[in-house]
């Protein structure tokens, strides 16, 4: 009797949708691959001595573009500096960027994008002319104008100030795409019976707009999200290239690949090395968006 | 199918829904930054009636004569353009943010496509406890799972399928959970805007029969808008047919069904489909012409009569009132309103 009991309870037991995402996400293989190998990523980027003693300041000129081998698996650079320390020292810079960008857009444009969606008329167009102005500028030129201005060569900014400016100028330039998808999610259930119902029972603003708008923009966002991070730790190469972005002496994947762009005939591991490891983390995290959206909905479990 | 006058509430009773005069126009603008109206649709157009606890007005009409918007308005999902709404004598379109979320609790609506209006990412309990959690102080949270499923078990489904997700549920099943949640605040009065029409024929009776059921144990008073006129008879105490947002004739069933004095309600219900062969052919089909008019363009006078076989000179510029005709004993507004029904008449 008692263990029909605690069967019945358990059956009962309050469920929502977070729970039973949580349940179908436990028993996915991509989600615990993705997860392990981002774990792996931002263990890297916190605390690279675990993973090298070397310094990757060192430079060794005689010994430069030296091929891998059992003392440098990576091989050197150009300047002689150890491949495998710089990549491993390379995380901190790229994985923080590209995070961070993605977290800081997915967040505002999101956000923005409900309430355009929501509020309609004035606030609406607002939003989306602002943003279409935004887009309306070429990116790169964009982050040229914004990063020369803030943060000159000339001006001696440290790191940490880069970052934020590469982030922020990232973001400023990105989140009207997010906030785009979120609108056109959050539109077409705008008007669907469940809200109407949701209104005639007195729910507020916040209610409707978090419990019944966001879950159905959080599927594609989340995509969309899980390809932004590699967009932007390649946005961030490309503005290192450029001289705008994270400079040397600051070590990341982006400085790497740009500066061994030039030599990729002669020495393509200086390329391929840095590239894979970018790789790796962007498909680590289109996993795990993958496997989040799919456990979000109901239907497709 | 006519046992529904022995339903009837008690006349006396206070209505617990006084409706009067009430409008909507929808402004038709122009224009992105300088809006400019010019004209307006005017989806209802002075709809007046009452109800009673435990009574059923049936509200039939054609698509765009307005059955939706009305039962908006009632709901509080639209504001009237003007008129009066009466839940149990307080006006809810002069409350304030609080009294009209106190009202919602008096009256609720059941949805017409259930695939649309339970939310796909909720589960069955936690879309039957939305109305708990928006009215916190009606149940303490620890009793809100035990009351969905009480109300699960109360519209016939099993109440150990709280953890359901609505794909999982066929169509009628889909419309009990509308129909608990509807139910969860004990409203006296529920706005059912076509709740079997997206429904299979036969599970339509089913759900109907949840309605009769749960009308007598709880005492609760229904609009009922429909398109579906033998629905409506089997379910309703009182009848009004809207025709381009107005009120065109209102009865208790059988005036309306059986004695019909509106030419527009004559032929709507000459249009119901017969089961019974035998006298199948003495019975003539009346057969309108033309579209419903635009509602941001009525006709001058009486609205129908652009599709009427007996409009006259008068038609054109006089409006016929909602009021007892010679000769017929409900209100009709028409100006030659006949007793009983004579379908075939010169067409």
């Amino acid at each position: 009797m008692s263990e029909q009991l605690a069967q019945v309870s358990t059956s009962t037991r309050p469920r929502g949708l977070w729970d039973d995402a949580w349940d179908e996400l436990k028993g996915r293989p991509i989600f615990w691959i993705s997860s392990v190998l981002i774990l792996l990523f931002i263990l890297m980027a916190a605390f690279p001595t675990l993973f090298t003693r070397v310094d990757p300041h060192v430079a060794d000129l005689s010994r430069s573009m030296e091929e891998p081998s059992a003392e440098h698996w990576f091989g050197l650079d150009r300047q002689g500096r150890d491949v495998f320390a710089r990549t491993i020292h390379g995380a901190r810079a790229s994985i923080i960027v590209g995070l961070a960008a993605t977290l800081v857009t997915t967040l505002i444009g999101g956000l923005l994008g409900i309430l355009a969606a929501y509020l309609g008329g004035w606030a609406d167009t607002l939003i989306s002319r602002l943003g279409e102005i935004l887009l309306g500028l070429p990116f790169v030129l964009g982050a040229i104008i914004i990063l020369t201005t803030f943060a000159g060569a000339q001006s001696g900014a440290g790191p940490a100030l880069v970052i934020t400016l590469v982030v922020g100028t990232l973001t400023l330039l990105s989140w009207p795409l997010v906030a785009r998808i979120a609108r056109s999610a959050a539109y077409s259930v705008k008007h669907a019976d469940y809200v109407q119902a949701a209104r005639a029972l007195g729910a507020g603003p916040f209610r409707i707009m978090f419990r019944h708008l966001l879950p159905n923009v959080m599927a594609p966002v989340i995509v969309y999200g899980s390809l932004m991070v590699a967009t932007f730790i390649s946005a961030e190469a490309t503005l290192s290239f450029l001289g705008v972005g994270l400079r040397p002496p600051v070590v990341s994947w982006g400085v790497a690949i740009s500066e061994a762009g030039d030599y990729i005939r002669q020495a393509f591991f200086l390329t391929a090395f840095p590239t894979a490891f970018l790789c790796v983390t962007v498909l680590a995290f289109v996993m795990l968006g993958d496997a989040i959206r799919d456990a979000l909905d109901p239907k497709l479990r | 199918m006519t046992q529904s006058g022995e339903r009837g509430p008690a006349p006396s009773a206070e209505p617990v829904l006084e409706v009067r005069d009430l409008v909507k126009h929808y402004p038709i603008t122009r224009g992105i930054l300088f809006q400019r109206s010019y004209g307006a649709v005017q989806a209802v157009d002075g709809v007046s009636f009452d109800l009673r606890p435990g009574e059923t007005l049936g509200v039939v009409g054609e698509s765009g004569s307005g059955k939706s918007t009305l039962a908006k308005m009632l709901i509080g999902l639209e504001g009237p353009t003007s008129g009066s709404i009466k839940v149990h004598g307080k006006d809810i379109t002069e409350l304030d943010r609080r009294g009209a979320k106190r009202m919602r609790r008096d009256i609720q609506m059941i949805f017409q496509d259930p695939y649309t209006s339970l939310n796909p990412r909720m589960t069955v309990g936690d879309i039957i406890c939305e109305p708990f959690e928006i009215h916190g102080d009606v149940l303490p949270s620890s009793e809100r799972r035990g009351r969905a499923q009480e109300l699960l078990e109360v519209v016939g489904l099993n109440p150990e399928h709280i953890n359901r997700y609505p794909h999982q549920f066929s169509g009628g099943q889909r419309q009990r959970i509308g129909i608990a949640r509807a139910l969860a605040l004990r409203p006296s009065i529920l706005v059912c805007d076509e709740p079997v029409s997206a429904l299979d024929v036969s599970i339509q009776a089913q759900v109907i029969n949840l309605l009769i059921k749960l009308q007598k144990e709880f005492g609760l008073a229904y609009v009922f808008i429909a398109h579906d006129l033998s629905v409506v008879r089997h379910i309703s105490d009182r009848v009004s047919v809207m025709y381009l947002g107005r009120f065109v004739e209102s009865g208790t069933d059988t005036e309306i069904y059986d004695h019909a004095s509106h030419p527009y309600s004559q032929a709507l219900l000459s249009a119901v489909p017969n089961p019974t062969p035998v006298g199948r052919e003495s019975r003539q089909r009346i057969l309108l012409s033309g579209d419903v008019p635009s509602p941001a363009d009525p006709p001058s006078g009486c609205r129908f009569r652009t599709r009427c076989w007996k409009a006259e000179e008068i038609c054109s510029t006089d409006d016929p009132e909602l009021t007892v005709r010679p000769g017929s004993d409900h209100p009709s507004a028409c100006h030659f309103a006949e007793g009983p029904l004579e379908v075939g008449g010169p067409r």
